[in-house]
């Protein structure tokens, strides 16, 4: 079993791994609660403020529409901005952690 | 081995075969019974009140039917079928061990994986169903839209790279890392099964409905049919003909909806103001939303019912009821096993997250463009028109794309409608294979594999037993579809996501992110979480309420009695009408749920908000009563495996 040559623990203690580690923590976690909260307030302001959603904003294309369209472009920045900072700052933090062990 | 399979396929394929042939009279049949049923009352009106009105009674006695041209239609069929066999032969060639064949190896790169993720959960319910929706209430089908994305979210933050670096084939390899094998394995493989099988059921019975409304082709016949190129599909080919079927399937989806919408752009002029103003002012919509929605007889005196329609509450009417379900969205797809399984068919954690960015970028723009397909039908074919052939508007996008083409009749409609109808039936076979692949998974190599044999089998055996099992799972739900075709299906997906999220979620993400997560606290989160789920299900009002039914009956009777009482002649209609309340009133009266119920007991039809909690709440008192010192100690191991992919890379070599 190749896996029983690393001592894990050591490893979880390793500053690099600590540093990745908050660095993803508090990252992941606050762009999932934001798009998490945004999503529950469209169910919210439909359900109980049905007025505001029908106020127009261009034409007759209303709040409601704009909001509910907002979902999937906070979702593609989502993906585009998580994209970007993992693949530069934890992939390169990984790396460091997997050279420097071996 | 593949001699059975073989023989087996055949004889299944005869049976279609022989499925196909023979009830081609009863169903001819059976439409006209179904006709005679509904002119029977109406014709002997006619015959005792007056001869005015043949026409109209002949018009409802015809249900309306979308007219397809089978010779074309058939042949895409046939040429999609003879694709797809083509890359089954391909994959099967290349399935050897059991890694091939649950994961392709690991050697799919996170763009293939990206198409093939859409492929796997864009079903014929989000095609033909969002934009059925859209056509009949406005905006709440696009609201609807959102969810589906955003348990992505969930899946690219939290989820993805984790499970790809900690997992292997399977839920129950992620689970039963650093807790006892055994029983973990067993409580993962249950609520797989149980996921799947909700999610196949219903997928199944849809695909059956759809060929029988769109090729008159006998129900069981495309059951049988539908189940068996599924299973030639899984058995060979593996998770590399899947994932294959579901990038084709991927790739037609998108340009049929891309081309459909692009028409309809045209049409509005290039101008997406002008699309919604056709919208407020179309005379149809109008009165759909007058009549068949809100029910006003006459209209509201200032009251713009052509906004009413860009506006919410006309589909989702109890706020709380679409919270619980926006839940089951967010966490339940994270907790699908048949997702869950596409992330350990890529090299590593770069790879997945890729697949998860590209999905999303890909369904986010199909659901996108589903405000065109679906406000493109209300415009052009009229609500009335999409509802009357189906009440949940799933031939929307079909009928649009007839019109589109050039109308009924003309080879340009024809065309186009066959290539939808294509579209929609690769979309099924895609995911019920996916669906099938996950089940079998789960019980050959969770239950049979590492429990029966404590993990030591060959790989030709590992691979053999794959096999056996997809081929069984693949019976087994050709024979629950033929047998569900009566069952009420639209509860089906919901008890699926609402087990996936309050079974499977919770227990996955504590035990990646939380120490002291253990045996006791995976097994009673996964039960609780299941069980509740289910069990609320049971007793919601998605299920069929006879005495229900039997009061809303008895309310036409009381009506249409009073009427008479006053004097009135009633029309034809009302007669028929009458009757048929009286039937439904004294057929009703004295049934029961299948729960033994009157009425619902729970308020919901999503039980998410309740079983949610109670899912996490059981996971964690469960843990917390039997403390595991193995497990927490392991914790280091497996938070440092799934952060940074050590460990993993020389198991996926192999």
């Amino acid at each position: 079993m190749a896996e029983n040559q690393h001592d894990w623990a050591a490893i979880a203690k390793n500053p690099k791994f600590v540093e990745l580690h908050r660095r993803k923590t508090s990252f992941l976690y606050g762009l999932w609660a934001f798009s998490a909260g945004s999503y529950f307030l469209l169910l919210l302001g439909a359900g109980y403020t049905p007025s505001v959603f029908s106020i127009e904003v261009l034409g007759n294309i209303n709040i409601g529409y704009l909001f509910a369209l907002a979902q999937f472009v906070i979702t593609f920045f989502i993906a585009i901005y998580y994209g970007r900072v993992a693949d530069r700052d934890f992939d390169r933090l990984t790396k460091e952690l997997v050279d420097q062990l071996q | 081995m593949k001699k059975i399979v073989s023989s087996f396929l055949v004889t299944m394929f005869l049976g279609a075969v022989a499925f196909a042939a023979e009830p081609v009279k009863p169903t001819t049949a059976a439409s006209p019974v179904q006709a005679t049923a509904t002119t029977a009352p109406a014709a002997a009106a006619t015959q005792a009140a007056a001869t005015q009105a043949p026409a109209a009674a002949k018009s409802a006695a015809a249900p309306a039917k979308i007219k397809t041209n089978k010779a074309i239609t058939l042949t895409m069929f046939g040429l999609i079928i003879a694709i797809t066999l083509g890359v089954v032969v391909w994959a099967a060639r290349k399935t050897k061990t059991a890694a091939d064949f649950y994961t392709a190896g690991g050697g799919i790169s996170g763009m293939q994986n990206g198409w093939a993720i859409t492929g796997d959960v864009v079903s014929a319910a989000s095609f033909l169903g969002m934009s059925g929706l859209i056509s009949l209430y406005g905006i709440d089908g696009f609201l609807y839209s959102t969810g589906p994305i955003l348990g992505f979210v969930t899946i690219l933050l939290l989820m993805a790279e984790p499970l790809r670096n900690a997992g292997k084939y399977t839920m129950g390899d992620i689970l039963c890392f650093r807790a006892s094998e055994k029983p973990v394995r067993a409580a993962a493989a249950i609520s797989t099964v149980a996921v799947s099988t909700f999610y196949l059921l219903a997928q199944m019975v849809g695909a059956g409905k759809l060929m029988q409304l769109l090729l008159d082709i006998p129900y069981k016949a495309s059951v049988i049919g539908v189940g068996t190129l599924l299973i030639i599909y899984v058995v060979f080919g593996g998770m590399k003909a899947t994932t294959w079927v579901q990038i084709i399937k991927a790739v037609l989806l998108l340009s049929a909806a891309i081309l459909i919408s692009l028409l309809v752009a045209l049409k509005a002029g290039l101008n997406p103001l002008r699309l919604f103003s056709d919208v407020v002012t179309n005379q149809n919509i109008q009165d759909h939303v007058r009549m068949n929605v809100l029910k006003d007889p006459l209209p509201v005196a200032g009251f713009d019912y052509g906004k009413r329609f860009l506006q919410p509450g006309l589909f989702l009417k109890n706020p709380l009821d679409q919270i619980s379900l926006g839940l089951a969205w967010v966490l339940g797809a994270a907790g699908l096993p048949h997702i869950m399984m596409r992330f350990f068919t890529v090299p590593n954690a770069k790879e997945a997250r890729k697949s998860i960015k590209i999905s999303v970028f890909l369904m986010g723009t199909f659901f996108i463009l589903t405000t065109l397909l679906g406000f493109g039908a209300a415009i052009h074919i009229s609500p009335q028109k999409i509802a009357a052939m189906d009440k949940g508007g799933n031939m929307a996008t079909l009928l649009l794309a007839q019109y589109l083409g050039g109308g009924e009749g003309t080879i340009g409609g024809d065309m186009f409608l066959a290539f939808v109808c294509a579209v929609a039936f690769a979309t099924i076979l895609a995911v019920v294979s996916g669906l099938v692949l996950a089940a079998s998974a789960a019980i050959a190599h969770d239950i049979y594999v590492n429990i029966i044999r404590g993990g030591k089998a060959e790989q030709k055996e590992q691979v053999m037993v794959a096999r056996i099992t997809s081929l069984v799972v693949g019976a087994a739900a050709i024979i629950m579809g033929l047998a569900a075709e009566k069952e009420n299906i639209v509860a089906l997906v919901a008890l699926a996501f609402a087990v996936a999220a309050s079974g499977n979620f919770p227990v996955i993400i504590l035990s990646l992110f939380w120490k002291r997560f253990n045996t006791a606290g995976i097994v009673s989160g996964i039960v609780v979480g299941t069980v509740t789920a289910i069990g609320l299900v049971l007793v919601s009002p998605n299920m069929t309420y006879p005495k229900k039914i039997a009061a809303d009956a008895k309310k036409i009777v009381d009506t249409m009695e009073k009427k008479q009482a006053g004097g009135a002649v009633l029309s034809e209609k009302d007669q028929a009408s009458l009757q048929k309340a009286r039937g439904d009133y004294e057929k009703n009266k004295n049934g029961t749920s299948l729960m033994g119920l009157d009425k619902p007991l729970f308020p919901l039809k999503n039980p998410g908000i309740i079983s949610v909690p109670l899912g996490f709440l059981a996971a964690v008192l469960g843990c917390l009563a039997f403390r595991d010192r193995r497990a927490e100690e392991m914790f280091d191991e497996i938070y440092v495996r799934q952060n940074t992919g050590i460990g993993i890379a020389k198991a996926v070599d192999h």
